[in-house]
């Protein structure tokens, strides 16, 4: 009894029993889906050791969008500005960003169009939110709807067929550096620089304290309103990339369901990362990875007979895993005193 | 009487602010989609009257229909509001055979305003309308689930995650089980809500306990539903159609009205109004909404907030699972199926929260909301059809309405604005 007070007053206990409750949930999970079996290992061992080239190409590309929009994300989220419509600009961008290859002429071209797409929607994210103090998580929301219902209606408007459009060739950016694409490579730059300019530089220290505590940044003589909205920009521009990047630099296509999930699941990355940009390249490319993997069960025709599960819960570990480390970690990583709040000067 | 009008006049007076702010929102959105129309070289003006289509209201008795059930389920809420307390007891004395006027008047007029409605939807056999009412029934529910978290100061977008898992659940109870008539019908629906508040008693649990923050754990359980529950269909509950559920049995069906409406609806509605009872005529939904309004003021009356948070959790999920199941029991949607791709419940969760919006987090606004969305919803086919404009405009349409909504001064920006420009045009 004396111990579960103590646990109680520490408030260990309701972490505990939080934790429990996210164990016995990927449990049942696992015991639905008939995977408490060794044949899961088995099998992804071999996949390791066979598929390991396949697997490695397919994890580049899967962790190149991921990790261009989950550092963007550390970066407005550490300004204080928490844009949950990352799907959404992966959305708008991937249609906006082929439509400017096409009538510039290029692929790279096309992924800059993308990136600027991104950087329009982070700025009206960011005026909204910050100037006329709007409800960010439902501004996010908004901009997830929004964009699911213009990439139909753009797809049958600009090319008129409905549901899926074939980028030209000559447009698609499959040149590859070993078993990475350039723009992942561009990814991985853009996260050392987010790293150095958040820990390194006055301007990071400014980006930190507005999301920290903005009346400090206000009363230094700095426009908080500012910082946010570039904080933000460029954020959402980096996710812009990463939407164009679909189309131009991996599918060569557009498909409605095609970045279904992937926006919610750099939101995942962020929030394991605990808005780190290295951490957060990191967690990409493991989360990539058994998306990667889950592609692969998908086609092996052997694995789905005797785990048909295995595709499903491979799809749901990014998912899985953020409950669990937002609940093991909370507290302990800190997330910006004043993410989400509007700044009001008094 | 006079407390009927009383609480008639209370709901348009509390409607009136709210409505002007909708109203200004939904003409952002209209107007954005105008100009999307017009960017693309479509014309606006013809596109908008063949989305009215889908309200069916392009016959006179249709519209008069349509003002009539409106007028009705305004005056159902309102007779619902002020006598609430007065009806179990005016139920418990027929019960006890202890008949009064009173009671059977009571229990006579609500039953009356009922069976008009749907006599009413019988004799007119407007199918368009009909559609338009069956759409508005999953709406007005997700809906529900993201109010009452509002209200109570939680945004629980997890509507999505539970609305597949109720209509897996009802697919399963409705498709694998052989009962009796009615209990067939009760036990599919009832599970389905036991579901959709089983799956989100996790997020709430660590809301509570831990203080994970809702929106992160809501999203991520409503991509794990969204695998988790097309292996359910394929693996598990498949029928002769390998990825769909086997199909619903005639005994676990609500009976259709017409079109594909079906009976659910009056149990949706039912549900709107016990929600609005629960929020604003009980204790426990009085805590909940002080815990929304101000925690701090709500911490020291004493109030368990756990609890508040715990019960908006759970509301919520019994009314996006019964928004499931009415996909799957309450619609003859494929053939009395739910497909593994989950076509025919993707995104209601999603609208539920931009319905949520516009009906200013009250579950009787939302029905108002539900049937405005389900009306566009409805009509974007014929758009698509007569012009060969998207359907999924509506959608983007809808994402506008939302982003409008999420700026609080709004309105009081837009009347500013207007008097500066008033202000500029006079003399000096």
């Amino acid at each position: 009894m004396r111990i579960l007070a103590w646990l109680q007053r520490k408030k260990i206990l309701g972490r505990i029993i939080s934790i429990v409750a996210v164990l016995v949930f990927i449990l049942y999970l696992l015991w639905a889906h008939d995977l408490l079996r060794v044949e899961l290992f088995e099998y992804t061992t071999r996949a390791l050791t066979e598929n390991w080239k396949a697997l490695l190409l397919s994890t580049s590309l899967l962790a190149t969008p991921l990790t261009l929009a989950a550092v963007g994300e550390c970066i407005n989220e550490r300004a204080g500005l928490f844009n949950i419509g990352l799907e959404g600009i992966f959305f708008l961008s991937v249609v906006i960003g082929v439509r400017g290859a096409e009538i510039i002429g290029s692929g790279v071209a096309g992924l800059l169009v993308g990136l600027l797409t991104g950087a329009l929607i982070g700025f009206i994210f960011s005026v909204l939110a910050v100037y006329l103090r709007a409800n960010q998580l439902v501004l996010g929301m908004g901009i997830n709807i929004f964009a699911m219902g213009m990439l139909a209606y753009l797809l049958a408007a600009i090319w008129a067929f409905p549901g899926i459009h074939s980028v030209r060739p000559e447009f698609h950016i499959s040149k590859m550096l070993g078993y990475f694409t350039p723009i992942f490579f561009v990814a991985v730059i853009a996260a050392i620089l987010a790293h150095i300019i958040i820990h390194r530089t006055l301007f990071g220290i400014r980006i930190r304290a507005a999301g920290e505590k903005p009346e400090a940044v206000d009363v230094a003589g700095v426009r908080v309103d500012r910082i946010r909205i570039l904080a933000c920009t460029v954020g959402a521009a980096l996710a812009g990339l990463g939407g164009a990047f679909f189309a131009l630099g991996w599918f060569g296509e557009i498909v409605k369901e095609m970045a279904v999930g992937m926006g919610f699941i750099a939101l995942a990355v962020v929030v394991v990362a605990g808005l780190e940009p290295l951490l957060a390249l990191a967690i990409a490319f493991v989360f990539g990875f058994v998306r990667a993997l889950a592609d692969w069960v998908a086609t092996m025709p052997g694995i789905n007979v005797v785990l048909p599960g295995a595709f499903y819960i491979m799809n749901m570990v990014p998912f899985l895993v953020t409950l669990l480390v937002v609940t093991i970690f909370i507290g302990r990583r800190k997330f910006p005193r004043a993410l989400g709040k509007p700044y009001v000067r008094e | 009487m006079p407390r009927l009008f009383d609480a008639i006049r209370e709901y348009l007076g509390t409607l009136k602010r709210s409505l002007a702010e909708s109203l200004f929102a939904l003409l952002i959105g209209l107007l954005i989609g105008a100009g999307l129309m017009l960017a693309f070289g479509y014309d606006p003006i013809m596109g908008y009257i063949s989305m009215l289509k889908g309200f069916g209201i392009f016959t006179i008795e249709g519209f008069l229909a349509v003002l009539a059930i409106i007028a009705l389920g305004l005056l159902l809420a309102a007779f619902i509001g002020a006598y609430w307390a007065k009806i179990p007891q005016a139920l418990a004395r027929l019960w006890r055979k202890k008949i009064s006027g009173r009671s059977i008047s009571l229990v006579a007029i609500v039953v009356f305003i009922l069976f008009l409605i749907s006599r009413m939807l019988e004799f007119l056999d407007n199918v368009e309308l009909m559609e338009m009412l069956a759409y508005s029934v999953p709406l007005m529910l997700t809906a529900i689930t993201f109010a009452v978290g509002m209200r109570a100061g939680i945004f629980n977008i997890g509507a999505e995650g539970q609305v597949y898992m109720g209509a897996v659940a009802a697919a399963w109870i409705g498709g694998h089980f052989a009962l009796p008539t009615g209990l067939h019908l009760l036990a599919a629906t009832a599970f389905a809500m036991l579901i959709g508040a089983a799956w989100a008693l996790l997020p709430a649990i660590l809301k509570i306990r831990a203080g994970v923050h809702e929106v992160i754990s809501t999203i991520m359980l409503n991509w794990v539903a969204f695998f988790h529950v097309p292996y359910l269909i394929i693996n598990r509950f498949a029928g002769v159609h390998a990825e769909r559920t086997a199909t619903i049995l005639p005994t676990a069906r609500y009976p259709i009205l017409g079109a594909s409406l079906t009976a659910v609806i009056f149990v949706a509605l039912a549900a709107c109004v016990v929600v609005y009872i629960l929020l604003w005529r009980t204790r426990a939904g009085y805590e909940l909404r002080l815990v929304g309004d101000n925690p701090d003021a709500a911490r020291y009356a004493g109030i368990n907030i756990r609890r508040a948070i715990l019960i908006s959790f759970i509301i919520g999920g019994m009314a996006a699972g019964l928004a499931g199941a009415s996909q799957v029991i309450g619609r003859p949607l494929l053939g009395w199926t739910l497909p593994a791709t989950l076509g025919t419940v993707f995104g209601l969760g999603f609208s539920g929260i931009g319905i949520a919006v516009i009906g200013r987090n009250h579950p009787i606004g939302g029905i108002f909301a539900a049937l405005l969305f389900a009306g566009m919803l409805n009509g974007a086919k014929f758009m698509e059809y007569d012009w060969g404009i998207s359907s999924e405009l509506v959608v983007a349409i809808q994402g506008v309405i939302i982003i409008a909504l999420a700026i609080p001064a709004l309105l009081a920006m837009s009347r500013r604005g207007v008097r500066r420009l008033k202000i500029r045009r006079g003399p000096r």
